[in-house]
């Protein structure tokens, strides 16, 4: 079915160009697409794709692939996977190696320095974001904070931290009256 | 020799267990790991150049364990706090980057790591190590999600998860900013990034491209 195929192009490669500071941006416009364009999913079907993409482990962006999977099977989630992750893994390459290429140039410095302050107010930014939409309110929000501080001041693994914070919140959830 | 010379991955074991091994998790070796069962402490000291495979098999492992979200906080663990193979510096100017150009963020940084580390290959590495086994898992997932989503406790698990993963989040951003340079400008673009993206909501391709553009000029000017 090359047409499902190219579909599938057309609609996550453009996408793909558009997601600056990470693929949460794009999701409005993704579920536009697929739900009210090209009548891919049902909302109800994009709404679980998107719970089951926040429930896998990886980058939230393989969103794209359960839809691929969805549209046109084994093809499709490659297809739009690639569609999704592809063109811009060129453009980092090309300047990791550029990076690389010219270590200590002066515009690089300037933009190492100059930048530095954007991406800590990005990822700061994006923490208070989570931490306003989080599920489960102030239990799980303390259990963020705990969890910051068990990383700054011990060695934990952070797939063991995971896990304690899980068991934590089911056990606290249990515990507590509702 | 005088130490474990019979089980020298027994002894990695132990380390990683308690958390103050350098080197690596069980079944994935540093390049000098098996050379001689007497130089333990050979292995310990990580490798400055790991092996594209190395890197395919550690970017495998966190896209498979990384529940809750947080990859880049993971990433920064593993390379920079846990193996010692990128300067906390060399890693945010990467995460800087990958944050400004367009695409996924890990996926970017992934690259970015890879490339840094072990060249084209690396890169390749990191590229298809962060995706394409997530990406098989995740379609597994969705095939067994009506049979996971009946339970209360797969929703509380989750959620927990997604809590403590924050932690993740947070602890890099709190290191970027500490890195910052404590001067009146540069502390004002974080202030400002952060009230345009996480308060007013801004489109982030202004933002970084309005902020990011004000201050890398500044920057320029003061070298």
């Amino acid at each position: 079915m090359p047409n499902a195929l190219l579909a599938l192009m057309a609609v996550f490669v453009p996408l793909s160009l558009v997601t600056i500071g990470g693929g949460q941006s794009a999701i409005a416009d993704m579920q536009r697409q697929v739900v009210e364009v090209q009548h891919w999913m049902t909302q109800a079907q994009f709404v679980d794709a998107f719970a089951i993409s926040r429930m896998a482990p990886g980058p939230g962006s393989l969103l794209v692939t359960l839809i691929g999977w969805h549209v046109a099977g084994f093809w499709g989630a490659v297809v739009a996977t690639l569609a999704i992750f592809g063109p811009t893994a060129f453009m980092i390459y090309g300047v990791a190696h550029l990076w690389s290429r010219y270590e200590g140039a002066r515009w690089q410095r300037a933009l190492e320095l100059g930048l530095r302050p954007v991406a800590a107010g990005l990822i700061l930014a994006a923490v208070y974001v989570l931490m306003l939409t989080l599920d489960g309110g102030w239990l799980a929000r303390l259990i963020a904070l705990a969890s910051t501080g068990a990383l700054m001041l011990t060695r934990i693994n952070p797939l063991a931290l995971i896990a304690i914070g899980a068991a934590i919140y089911i056990g606290l959830h249990a515990a507590l009256p509702a | 020799m005088a130490e474990a010379p019979s089980h020298p991955r027994m002894a990695h074991r132990q380390l990683a267990k308690h958390g103050g091994a350098q080197d690596d998790a069980p079944g994935k070796g540093g390049i000098f790991r098996d050379s001689a069962s007497g130089r333990l402490t050979m292995s310990e000291t990580s490798p400055p150049h790991p092996s594209a495979l190395q890197l395919f098999l550690i970017f495998s492992r966190i896209g498979l364990t990384s529940f809750g979200g947080g990859l880049s906080g993971w990433l920064l663990r593993e390379f920079v706090e846990d193996r010692h193979w990128m300067s906390e510096e060399e890693f945010l100017n990467g995460l800087a980057i990958s944050q400004a150009l367009p695409g996924v963020n890990v996926k970017n940084m992934a690259i970015w790591i890879g490339y840094r580390l072990c060249g084209r290959w690396g890169a390749i590495a990191g590229f298809t190590g962060i995706i394409v086994p997530p990406a098989i898992l995740i379609i597994l997932i969705a095939v067994g999600f009506t049979t996971l989503e009946r339970f209360d406790i797969t929703h509380l698990a989750l959620d927990g998860a997604a809590a403590a993963a924050i932690g993740l989040s947070l602890s890099m951003g709190l290191t970027a900013a500490r890195r910052v340079p404590r001067r009146l400008v540069p502390l004002l673009v974080m202030v400002a990034t952060f009230v345009a993206v996480g308060v007013l909501r801004l489109p982030l391709v202004w933002v970084v491209l309005g902020l990011g553009a004000f201050s890398v000029a500044l920057a320029y000017a003061r070298l």
